[in-house]
């Protein structure tokens, strides 16, 4: 999901007079609804299957962060990335064990200082830890998408939040661009699969998606810088999806996203480098 | 910092990855997940280690039944497997007292025949139901039998038939073991339901038999002439568009008042299993519902109304696919435990089976439940359907059989990506059949093995089906426990979707010794559903309750079943009977049936 990694952007210059009382840090915008969504999801439908492995989710998260941080670094880190990385971690994993969310928030922190390329971390953490849980432990975990519901109200609070923080944060031409793919690839899989149509968009119909397309898919560290580069990014994201879809595979999203994301981020700096090469020679030329 | 302790601390990182990542296998490795004793035993190396083994003797023994599955309207033909998945069905009745259970068994396509073997006390059967009455009761326009519970409604000594059926539910009334009299209608039954499972129970203490239905597809709903397709539960983890649940108050003169919503029953989730035992010592009987597509529902009986109090205990809190309800006192503490079994497929869904436990020191009201089936290691079955607890080897400790398998189609083709597709799809789309991908022969959940959970009494369950005996991958449904010949060990009867009816001889090490009880009641209902038995002995207890039904859509011996190691003496049996009376037995010889009356 979106998240910072340390050191923390610099805030956005606060407003001034009345309006700054309206106005929140764009750093707390994801994990305020995040927050809200949880806890709407739990007093709606009890989404926390145990209120110890969500608190354990999140409490690893943000130790880990602050030991990693401090260790690697020298300095502690703000914990808002290492809270929506916990927070998502609970409300993504589904298993009867405990230990899965311990694991998988510490998995997901740990890949941020670990897999990185020329200062970047090249996967979105939570996605890491995810995939790396569906790999490694598919005996004791799962993360089928069902945990609110199937019904419209939890979706329509979803889309219209998650629209206006996205939207804030100049990232909503990557969830557009998503949604308007998958949902053309779903007629195209329906049209070669013959299944129903409705069979295709169901997925993206379910509350759970909606994090997916939020707040994995936008996260600003690990999607390129351009605006056209994240669109492109994301449809290729929904292409693997496709791809992977029509080969029966249940957690499609997650598998495409671990595997274009970092390969966009990996092209990138590649052609960063080859930039600064150019520019180089022309300089010393 | 200085260079080289950047490196050292990049190291020290890299490793403390590794370390995560290497964390899954690990546990995978760890002894408490090898749960299971592989590969298959001899019978006599099976004896040595396990003290029992099972032996399948269905043909020999004369029973040669196969269930078949019903075919509902053709606008369900693409998903029909799936929605015609449930209807294999076992109960246990002595219908003519003549000492011998016999077994009942029901068939779901329209035309197909119930059967009801009759034990020739000789190790065959013979099946009676057509000469009884109570064999063609799957004709077109009424419906098909879903499941069979036995009760004797008016205590005239002989267990009566209530028929559980999507289609018109049907009351049959035991002419003395000569014969079965439909009495549908006298009762005042509903003339239609969806219902999967039902329970005899005397939930006010009249010594009259009531009885609870739980409705599963919308009574509404004429699954062979359909009017609309949104049949399907508009959720999949919180659906309540599912059948209602009916409570019928015996009226004591062959006839039934519902009282469901008058007593606070009022549900319409998609009720697969109940069961009913007094679980706080109230001496009234509590109803336990495993709901599918949502949370279980408990509902606390004061003796004239129900209290559903899920979330307040622990149990309605997470929901899953619940299809099975069953009691044990596994520890010997004096105390249920209830067995609820669920969906686990590896890398798609993970809900594990519940074993829900008691929490220490919490009793009555107060009663709470934690899930341990984990830490007893019987939480992974795979699509589980019914189970039962029982001492299959005579030990001391309730053991756990648990079928699995849900559609065994092509093995090579399977239906859990369209499956998980729509499941997690808009009400909107999951409640509409026709927006599910075709079937199409493929299997779902399907070729899974049977889990025979070996009970070690100190909080740890091994699996040990291979090794004595149950290899076959059926889509197993219903479980049913007995004595059928009468030599003092646990028998098995297993019903499968469109699959053979099976039957485990139980052959068990005789070192052990064990003891049973039959109870009738006089004030209490002559049945003595509800009865229950605390057994002291070699300073441990164990309590058992009589049963109108528990399982999934499956009934067991009427009688009490204990096993007592190695120990040749029991203390004492304390029988608290439904009416309230207690009665204490002191020193029963061990080894032998004890067939008590209520004393009047």
């Amino acid at each position: 999901m979106t998240e910072r990694v340390v050191p923390p952007l610099a805030p956005p210059p606060a407003p001034r007079g009345w309006r700054s009382l309206l106005s929140l840090d764009n750093r707390y915008l994801a994990p305020g609804l995040i927050t809200c969504i949880l806890i709407a999801g739990h007093l709606s439908f009890g989404i926390l299957e145990s209120y110890e492995k969500t608190a354990l989710a999140i409490a690893t998260s943000i130790l880990v962060e602050m030991a990693l941080g401090r260790m690697i670094y020298g300095k502690w880190p703000h914990p808002a990335s290492a809270y929506i990385t916990g927070i998502s971690v609970g409300i993504l994993i589904r298993s009867p064990a405990l230990w899965p969310y311990g694991l998988c928030s510490a998995l997901s922190i740990t890949s941020k200082y670990v897999l990185r390329v020329k200062g970047r971390h090249l996967w979105n953490p939570s996605n890491f830890g995810i995939c790396a849980m569906l790999f490694l432990a598919g005996d004791t975990v799962a993360s089928l998408s069902i945990q609110w519901g199937n019904y419209l109200w939890p979706m329509i609070v979803i889309w219209v939040l998650g629209s206006i923080i996205i939207w804030r944060l100049q990232r909503l031409h990557i969830t557009a661009t998503y949604v308007v793919a998958f949902f053309l690839f779903a007629l195209l899989r329906s049209a070669i699969t013959g299944s129903p149509w409705q069979s295709e968009i169901a997925p993206i119909t379910g509350p759970m998606y909606q994090l997916f397309i939020f707040f994995m898919i936008t996260d600003p560290r690990t999607t390129v810088r351009s605006k056209l580069g994240q669109c492109i990014v994301v449809f290729a994201v929904a292409s693997l999806e496709t791809i992977l879809r029509l080969n029966e595979i249940v957690y499609a999203p997650y598998y495409a996203l671990f595997v274009v994301g970092p390969t966009a981020l990996l092209i990138e700096l590649w052609l960063d480098s080859r930039r600064a090469r150019a520019a180089e020679r022309l300089a010393a030329g | 910092m200085t260079e080289p302790s950047i490196v050292r601390r990049r190291i020290l990182l890299s490793l403390f990855f590794a370390g995560l990542l290497a964390t899954p296998v690990v546990i995978k490795r760890m002894p408490a997940r090898h749960s299971s004793a592989s590969g298959a035993d001899t019978k006599s190396a099976a004896l040595g280690r396990y003290g029992f083994f099972l032996e399948e003797v269905s043909h020999s023994a004369g029973i040669d039944f196969v269930h078949h599955a019903p075919t509902l309207d053709r606008k369900l033909d693409a998903i029909m497997p799936e929605v015609a998945s449930m209807g294999a069905s076992v109960s246990i009745v002595d219908y003519d007292r003549d000492g011998w259970p016999d077994i009942y068994v029901v068939d779901s396509r329209e035309g197909g025949k119930n059967a009801l073997y009759h034990n020739l006390r000789d190790g065959t059967f013979k099946d009676v139901a057509a000469e009884l009455g109570i064999a063609d009761v799957n004709q077109a326009g009424t419906g098909v039998s879903m499941g069979a519970v036995w009760g004797d409604y008016d205590n005239d000594g002989y267990e009566d038939l209530f028929l559980i059926k999507w289609g018109r539910p049907e009351l049959y009334h035991n002419d003395r073991g000569k014969g079965f009299t439909r009495v549908t209608e006298q009762a005042g039954l509903p003339p239609w339901i969806n219902a999967n499972t039902a329970v005899w129970f005397d939930y006010d203490g009249d010594g009259l038999l009531d009885l609870f239905i739980g409705g599963y597809y919308s009574q509404d709903l004429d699954l062979w002439h359909l009017t609309t397709t949104k049949i399907m539960p508009d959720s999949f983890e919180y659906a309540k568009n599912g059948g209602r649940k009916y409570l019928f108050h015996n009226l004591g003169n062959g006839r039934f008042e519902e009282v469901s919503e008058k007593l606070g029953i009022n549900s319409d989730r998609w009720a697969l299993a109940a069961g009913a035992a007094d679980l706080r010592g109230t001496g009234r009987p509590d109803l336990f519902i495993a709901n599918d597509y949502g949370v279980s529902e408990l509902y606390f009986n004061d003796g004239t109304r129900f209290h559903e109090v899920g979330a307040q205990t622990g149990i309605g809190f997470a929901p899953k696919s619940g299809m099975n309800v069953a009691f044990g006192d596994i520890l010997n503490r004096g105390r249920f435990a209830v067995y609820v079994s669920n969906i686990s497929e590896e890398g798609i869904l993970i809900q594990g089976n519940n074993l829900w436990m008691p929490k220490e020191g919490t009793t009555g009201e107060d009663l709470k439940y934690e899930n341990l089936a984990r830490d007893f290691g019987v939480e992974l079955g795979g699509w589980s359907f019914g189970a039962q607890f029982g001492d299959l080897n005579n030990d001391g400790y309730l053991d756990l059989f648990v079928t699995n398998g849900y559609i065994s189609l092509d093995r090579n083709r399977s239906y859990w990506y369209d499956f998980a597709k729509v499941a997690g799809g808009n009400s909107s789309i999951i409640g509409d059949a026709m927006n599910w991908p075709a079937f199409d022969g493929r299997s779902l959940a399907g070729y899974q093995t049977k889990r025979v959970w070996l009970n070690d009494g100190a909080g740890k369950f091994v699996d040990v089906a291979q090794a004595v005996g149950v290899g076959e991958t059926y889509d197993g449904r219903s479980v049913a426990f007995a004595d059928l010949w009468n030599r003092g060990v646990l028998d098995v009867v297993v019903a499968h979707q469109r699959g053979p009816l099976l039957v485990y001889k139980n052959t068990v090490t005789p070192e052990n010794a064990w003891i049973e009880f039959e109870f009738e009641g006089t004030k209490s209902n002559r049945s003595a559903i509800g009865a229950q038995a605390i057994l002291y002995w070699n300073g441990q207890q164990q309590v058992q309750e009589v049963s109108g039904g528990c399982g999934f859509a499956a009934q067991n011996q009427r009688r009490l079943h204990f096993g007592l190691g190695k120990n040749e003496r029991v203390d004492k049996v304390v029988v608290r009977w439904p009416s309230g009376q207690t009665q204490t037995i002191d020193k029963p010889a061990v080894r032998q049936l004890h067939k008590f009356k209520e004393p009047a």
